[in-house]
Parts: structure tokens; C-alpha cells; sequence
């Protein structure tokens, strides 16, 4: 009744690192309030999954599995999702703000009145409510939302909460088949793309090179991609960039792209515009290469060099690889 | 087809936003307001469906303040036909109560296709689409990006991370919009002027009980003062050192 239940994102079986920053979380505020905290994992033959889940402490694994529930279906995880939480009647649910997690999340709260803040930064938790602190009006300003609906749902900003594992006993396990209908199901997937070289999504990314306009075009991204690669990274663009048609939109960071909070963000050829701002102000180190000494970007990095990034990447990367021992 | 589009306000995104004195709202004055960006890709979506399906109208669903006309105006000149302007000054930052209020609307049309922004970029809540879609027990797919329509049938693009999702649905549907590979069409005066004769029905809300509220808004710390470590490529080593030593990032 007065339980946490953390939604734990799998796909093909791979748990999202930022599902486990949510079940730390969850642990974190089942203690405050002295409940208990269950992970909830949808999909279909992963019971080998409990093992990587219960170094993150929760007292129950809830495993819902379904043939039909392989692949992400928004009718059918919902389904399955519900059944769960009209059985457990959680104080709180907690779930990564993945693409996944950003889909279902509101679902839930309409089919049970629940409030949702979404993208959270923070959260405190009191006897009947919860306050989330998430960025508003683009990172401009910080938000405290109170939720006091008697389930409270929060979806939280990847890379923000501390994983934590634990030794404690081993989780309770349940299992569940869920009462799902696939036959009824009216949004149908009919497949998932993939790009032909996988690539590190930059919305999960720890290092990130990203290129602007100053790249001058798309065979420009190559010294990025040797960058990234040196680094153990993945390449993001500017607007600029994807509008110009040298990048995807996936790769696009910004208020109108991805909000991205790596380790470290290497800006090269990004003037620094507050929609670009705002989608890496999150990032622990920001560095930026530009030969503009005037661009904004050098008033928020933290590390800048001024000068022709066409130079000054190629040695970048030598540095590395140096450092790392690979040249 | 009937497609309806839900297109709300925020303030121009280069702007500064002053926090006001209450501390848990946002200074109105001198703000400029836009058609919030997503809403503005989500009608061009619209737009272009109704240009291949013949005998389409698109219908603005806004809950927004009076003032706020303008923002109708100029949606009507990208391509919609008509518009129902619910006018409140202050909607309540309660994401429930709000999808709500656009259900209700909503129902009455009829449609077979609705449009949402993914997320508005004032307080990036990221929710109300898929609500009323579970509200109107609508099938709904989230974050596309484009669409394709044939035999009834409508294809849809969903990003994910590191893909692709493919989708398939039949209408009735509601689609939550992310920035896609179309540019938004820019109106020409002569649709501005065009706009101010199409209809616009004006409504009243009612508001559920709120469950969520802002008890307070501050301004994030600044980010501290970086530095430039150099100039070209004599500054490389200085920056690994710096990443290595200090920052502790590689
Ligand atoms: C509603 C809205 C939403 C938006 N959303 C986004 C968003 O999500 N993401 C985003 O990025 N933008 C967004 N923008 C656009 C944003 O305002 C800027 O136009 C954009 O970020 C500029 O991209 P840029 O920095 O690559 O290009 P520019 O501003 O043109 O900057 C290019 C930089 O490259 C430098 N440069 C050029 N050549 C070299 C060289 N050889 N070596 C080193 N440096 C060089 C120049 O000095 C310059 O600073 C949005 C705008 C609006 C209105
Ligand atoms: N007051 C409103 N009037 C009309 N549409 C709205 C309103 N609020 C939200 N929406 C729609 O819901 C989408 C998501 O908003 P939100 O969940 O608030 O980020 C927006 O892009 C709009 O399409």
C-alpha cells in the first residue's frame, strides 16, 4: 500500500543504466518512508535479469512476461503495467525518462489520476505528497512541483541520480502473466530501425563530441567521430548541423533535440545559441573549440580553446590516444 | 479526414524569463509569446495530411488565455480552418486537470486524427497528448516525427534511442509530435489576412480539482566562469592535463 515500485526498462533483454539511477532512487525514498521498494520489469523471458537487479537492493522483482511483450508495445506494456499497479497500489512510481519510460509514464497516471512530474532533477517525499524538482522554461528555471494524488508518478533525468548497489538479502521474485489482449491492441509496431552502424544514442552517452556549423559539412564529422571514438564517445550535432542535413535528428542537442547531461561535452563549431545551451548546460564538463574568442559557448564552457577546430581536433585526438596508450 | 491540433502558447525561447515576485509563476510582462514549437511541427504534419487526403479539415484546439488570440490567428494562417479558443487567464499547471478540459473538447469532434506537441517548452511536462488519449481510450503513439498515409492506414516514426520504432495504425489516433524532417511553412500575408475570417467558437473551461502544483520556482546556480586554456593547437596538451588532473573526465 505505501510502497515505491520503480519501473526497470529492458530492451532485448538490456537493462537501461538510467533504470537502475531510478531503482537506487526508489530504495533511497522506500527508507525515508520506511516502505518497501519493488522492481517491475516487463518483457518476455528475462528472468536472467533478477540476478543484475538485486545488486540494486529492492525487496520484490516483479517479473510480468508475455510472448507479445518482446518488443515495447504502448497498448500492451500499459496493460501489463496497470495490472501491477492495481495490485500493488504504490505510494510512489518511479521510471526513467527514456523514450520508453517518457511514453508509459503518462498513461499510468491518466488510468489512475495520478499527478506526474516529469524529467525530475530532485526528489523529497513527506507523509502525502511528494515535491519533484525538474528544469522549466528550458533550464532557465528550477520548478518544485507538489503531486498529492495518493499514487505520486516521477520520471527521472537520466545521468542525475547515484546508482548505488547493495548487499542486502535477495529480493522476493513474483511472477506475473498478465491479462493482456495483444488481438485488441491498435498502435502496432511493426518494426525497429537501426541505423547500420549502431551508434551510442548521445541521450545516454558519458562523452559526447558534438559538431555545429562550423563544420563545415557532413565530411567535416569524420575528425568528430575519431574524436569520440578516442574518447569511448558518441557524436551529437548543433540544429545548425541537422537542418543542413549533415546529421540525423537523433543526434541533434538542444531544446528542440535531445537534453544531454555526459560526463564530458566537446562543443566544436557550436557558437553556443540558448536552445543549444539548454540541451548540454546539464553536462559535468563542458569544453569548447571555436575561433570566434567572442562566441557565447566560451561563457558557459569549462575549458575553451580558440582556434581552427580542423587543427585543433586532429591533435586533440592524438593527445588522447596518446594518454591512452593507443598510438 | 477531421484532424484536430492542440496548440498552446510559451514564451519566445530566446527571451528571458523573470520569475515573479510570488516566486512560483513567471513575470508576464514584456513577454513575447509563440505557438509552442512542437505544436508548430505538429500542424505542418497536419497540414501535409490534409493536402494528400482530399475533402480534410484541421481544427485548433487552444486552452489559452484571451490575449492569446494571436497565436490562433497565426495557426490558421499555416493551414487550419477553424479554431476553438477555451479561454482562461490562468490554466493551472496541473497537467491532469488541463488534458481534461481538452477531452472534453475533443470528443465532440469526432476526429480521426489529433495532434499534440510532444512536450511544451514552458514547463516541459511532456504528458498531456498521451493523457487525453487514455482519456478518449484513443490509440496513441508519442515523439513521431513523420507520418505516411495509405489505405486508411497510417505509418509512423517514433525515435528511440539508437533507432527507429515503425508504427502502424488505423484512425482514430492521436500523435504527439517531435521535431521532424519538415520545416514549418511560413505564412504569406495574404493567408494572415485570410486567417481573421475563419471561424473561431470561443468556450468557457471548467477545471478538475488540482493534484499537482508549483510551491516554488528559483533560478538555477550559474554555471562558474570557465577558462580558455589557449589558442590553437599549442593549447592541446594543456587541455588533456586539465581534463585528466582537474576535471577528472578522461
Ligand atoms: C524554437 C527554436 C528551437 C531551437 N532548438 C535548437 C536545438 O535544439 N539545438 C540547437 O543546437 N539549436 C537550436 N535552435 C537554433 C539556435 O538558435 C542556433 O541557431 C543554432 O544552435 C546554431 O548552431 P551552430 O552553433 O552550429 O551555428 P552558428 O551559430 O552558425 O555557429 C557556428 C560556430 O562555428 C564557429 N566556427 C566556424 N568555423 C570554425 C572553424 N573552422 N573552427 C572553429 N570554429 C569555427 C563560428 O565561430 C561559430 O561560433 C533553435 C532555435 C529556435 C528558434
Ligand atoms: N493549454 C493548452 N491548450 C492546448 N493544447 C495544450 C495545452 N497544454 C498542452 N497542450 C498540448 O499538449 C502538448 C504537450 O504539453 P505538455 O504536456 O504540457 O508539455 C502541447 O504540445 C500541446 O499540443
Amino acid at each position: 500500500m505505501n510502497s515505491v515500485l520503480v519501473f526497470v526498462e529492458q530492451r532485448q533483454g538490456r537493462i537501461k543504466q538510467s533504470s537502475l539511477e531510478a531503482l537506487s532512487e526508489g530504495r533511497r525514498l522506500a527508507k525515508k518512508i520506511g516502505s518497501t521498494v519493488s522492481a517491475l520489469v516487463i518483457g518476455n523471458q528475462i528472468d536472467s535479469l533478477v540476478n543484475e537487479i538485486s545488486k540494486f537492493g529492492p525487496d520484490f522483482v516483479i517479473l510480468v512476461q508475455h510472448n507479445a511483450l518482446a518488443n515495447y508495445s504502448p497498448d500492451g506494456y500499459r496493460d501489463a503495467f496497470l495490472e501491477v499497479v492495481k495490485q500493488e497500489q504504490p505510494k510512489v512510481i518511479l521510471v526513467a525518462g527514456t523514450a520508453m519510460g517518457k511514453d508509459i509514464a503518462p498513461r499510468i497516471a491518466a488510468k489512475i489520476d495520478a499527478g506526474l512530474a516529469t524529467d525530475c532533477l530532485a526528489i523529497e517525499i513527506t507523509d502525502d505528497a511528494i515535491i519533484a524538482t525538474r528544469p522549466v522554461f528550458a533550464g532557465k528555471v528550477l520548478q518544485k512541483l507538489k503531486i498529492t494524488s495518493s499514487t505520486k508518478i516521477a520520471t527521472l533525468k537520466p545521468n542525475t541520480f547515484r546508482t548505488e548497489e547493495v548487499s542486502t538479502k535477495a529480493p522476493s521474485i513474483k511472477k506475473i502473466t498478465p491479462q493482456i489482449d495483444p488481438s485488441k491492441w491498435r498502435a502496432v509496431l511493426r518494426g525497429i530501425q537501426e541505423p547500420e552502424a549502431k551508434k551510442q544514442d548521445v541521450s545516454e552517452a558519458s562523452v559526447i563530441v558534438s559538431g555545429g556549423r562550423g563544420m563545415k559539412g557532413p565530411e567535416g564529422y569524420k575528425i568528430l567521430e575519431d574524436l569520440a571514438t578516442a574518447l569511448g564517445g558518441t557524436v551529437g550535432a548543433s540544429r545548425a548541423a541537422v537542418d543542413a542535413g549533415w546529421r540525423p535528428h537523433a543526434e541533434q542537442v538542444g531544446q528542440t533535440g535531445k537534453i544531454v547531461s555526459p560526463n564530458l561535452y566537446v562543443a566544436c563549431g557550436i557558437s553556443g545559441a540558448v536552445q543549444h545551451q539548454v540541451g548540454m548546460a546539464n553536462s559535468k564538463v563542458i569544453v569548447a573549440i571555436n575561433k570566434d574568442p567572442e562566441a557565447p559557448i566560451f561563457k558557459f564552457a569549462d575549458y575553451g580553446i580558440v582556434g581552427d577546430l580542423f587543427e585543433v581536433i586532429p591533435a586533440l585526438t592524438r593527445e588522447v590516444k596518446k594518454l591512452y596508450g593507443k598510438e | 479526414m477531421k484532424i484536430a491540433v492542440c496548440i498552446k502558447q510559451v514564451p519566445d525561447t530566446s527571451v528571458r524569463v523573470k520569475i515573479a515576485p510570488d516566486g512560483k509563476s513567471i513575470d508576464a510582462a514584456g513577454v513575447e509569446h509563440v505557438i509552442n514549437p512542437y505544436d508548430e511541427y505538429a500542424l505542418e504534419e497536419a497540414v501535409r495530411l490534409k493536402e494528400q487526403v482530399a475533402g480534410s479539415e484541421i481544427t485548433l484546439v487552444s486552452l489559452v488565455p484571451d490575449k492569446a488570440q494571436q497565436i490562433v490567428l497565426k495557426a490558421l494562417a499555416i493551414g487550419a480552418d477553424k479554431a476553438v479558443h477555451i479561454k482562461a487567464d490562468n490554466v493551472p499547471n496541473d497537467s491532469l486537470a488541463v488534458a481534461k478540459v481538452l477531452a472534453e473538447e475533443l470528443k465532440l469532434g469526432s476526429y480521426d486524427m489529433i495532434f499534440f506537441g510532444k512536450k511544451a517548452v514552458d514547463y516541459d511536462n511532456h504528458q498531456v497528448g498521451a493523457i487525453v488519449a487514455e482519456i478518449l481510450n484513443l490509440p496513441c503513439i508519442t515523439g513521431c516525427t513523420h507520418y505516411e498515409y495509405s489505405g486508411g492506414k497510417i505509418t509512423a516514426y517514433r525515435e528511440i534511442e539508437g533507432g527507429v520504432e515503425v508504427y502502424e495504425v488505423v484512425p482514430p489516433v492521436v500523435f504527439t509530435q517531435e521535431k521532424g524532417p519538415h520545416e514549418v511553412r511560413y505564412p504569406q500575408l495574404r493567408e494572415l489576412m485570410a486567417a481573421r475570417k475563419k471561424p473561431i467558437a470561443t468556450k468557457q473551461p471548467n477545471f478538475s480539482a488540482p493534484i499537482m502544483q508549483t510551491v516554488e520556482l528559483s533560478y538555477p546556480p550559474p554555471r562558474p566562469a570557465g577558462k580558455i586554456v589557449g589558442k590553437g593547437v599549442e593549447a592541446v596538451p594543456e587541455l588533456v592535463r586539465l581534463l585528466r588532473e582537474e576535471a577528472k573526465v578522461i
